[in-house]
């Protein structure tokens, strides 16, 4: 059983750590802003995040399955349990989000490019019902997110500063594994 | 012996109903019909329809010097799917609808090219300024339809269309398709090469 996470993993989890909370400060900000090329260009680099995002996750999913994580560190069981709970919500929701965003811009009637050269396939035919559902869908999901990894930033605080046992510093460490 | 004062009411009345049809029977059915400028913002692709326009188009292979097509859009008709960009569309800026509200075309030279195609020649208007274009044309007959199916590229910034802070993530170049009707009966567009 190893003890401590590969390379791969906490570089994976720092980058699409802040490549999230972009995107969720770009979500907020650029639904709030008037019509404008500015506007226009927070949305698409929003689309390019999370489909980076919706990538990254897929490797991290394959990753962790052949490279499991260090067992958890001593805790009383509520915290293990809670800590199983945020992080399966937080690995279903970043896979989750970008698809909800991904088929409601389809739907709105507006294709995908990555990163304006690799146009993606439309996951669904234009219908803007349809969209308008999928909308709300996404940005309660945006909620959803920011509130969960706030719980996790907050208890990482918790297990470095209170308790400080181990939690943080192993997803800082660069050992070679 | 019908009295002169009715036949004199008559005749022209049975002449402008004749006419009135005629010009029916050319005319295009909007609800059946389609008008779709294709723009490119950061390479995104997107399709905007125009929901308002009207027009005729006449087309007889075996009379080929009646020829002529006449479109008039709504420029405030505008659809790209979100009001709010709808709204900035009808803008000095870009359309100025409130000051020049109608796109047109006028054909001034018909080329036919048999029964199902022709080349249009015309003037394009837009916002007070003019282009000749090209179009060529194809013509699909049923029993109780007939459908004129063409497409252009168009510069908006040569109509003066868009505001030039927008010039870094909409491209100037406008693809404009049209799926044009007479009659009511359904006709499906021809089928079409993949649009780049």
């Amino acid at each position: 059983m190893t003890t401590a996470y590969t390379r791969t993993a906490v570089a994976l989890h720092w980058i699409v750590g802040a490549l999230v909370i972009a995107a969720i400060i770009a979500g907020w900000v650029m639904t709030d802003m008037a019509v404008g090329p500015l506007r226009l260009r927070l949305f698409n680099w929003h689309k390019w995040t999370g489909i980076t995002v919706l990538g990254l996750m897929v490797v991290r999913s394959l990753w962790r399955l052949s490279h499991p994580p260090p067992a958890p560190l001593p805790m009383p069981a509520w915290q293990r349990l809670a800590s199983l709970a945020v992080h399966g919500t937080l690995y279903l929701m970043l896979l989750v989000q970008p698809l909800t965003g991904w088929i409601f811009s389809n739907a709105a009637g507006v294709p995908v490019v990555y990163l304006g050269l690799i146009p993606l396939p439309n996951l669904v035919d234009k219908d803007k019902a349809f969209g308008s559902f999928v909308k709300e869908l996404h940005v309660a999901g945006g909620w959803v997110l920011a509130a969960v990894i706030g719980l996790h930033l907050l208890a990482a605080i918790k297990h470095h500063f209170f308790d400080r046992d181990d939690t943080l510093r192993r997803m800082l460490r660069w050992r070679t594994s | 012996m019908v009295p002169a004062p009715t036949r004199w009411i008559v005749l022209p009345a049975g002449l402008a109903i004749a006419a009135f049809v005629l010009a029916a029977d050319n005319a295009i059915d909007a609800g059946q019909s389609t008008i779709v400028a294709t723009l490119r913002q950061m390479n995104v692709p997107l399709d905007a329809a125009f929901r308002r326009f009207s027009g005729t188009v006449v087309y007889d292979a075996t009379h080929p010097s009646e020829a002529r097509a006449a479109v008039d859009v709504e420029v405030s008709s505008l659809d790209i799917g979100d009001e709010s960009y709808n709204a900035e569309v009808r803008k000095a800026a870009w359309f100025d609808s409130t000051h020049f509200p109608l796109a047109s075309f006028r054909s001034t030279k018909i080329i036919p090219g048999g029964a199902d195609h022709f080349e249009a020649t015309g003037t394009l208007s837009i916002k007070g300024r003019t282009q000749t274009i090209t179009v060529p044309v194809v013509v699909q007959h049923t029993a109780s339809a007939t459908a004129f199916d063409g497409r252009f590229e168009l510069s908006r910034k040569y109509f003066g269309v868009g505001d030039p802070d927008w010039d870094g993530v909409l491209e100037d170049k406008v693809q404009v398709h049209f799926h044009l009707q007479k009659g009511t009966a359904t006709v499906a567009a021809p089928a079409q090469t993949s649009r780049s």
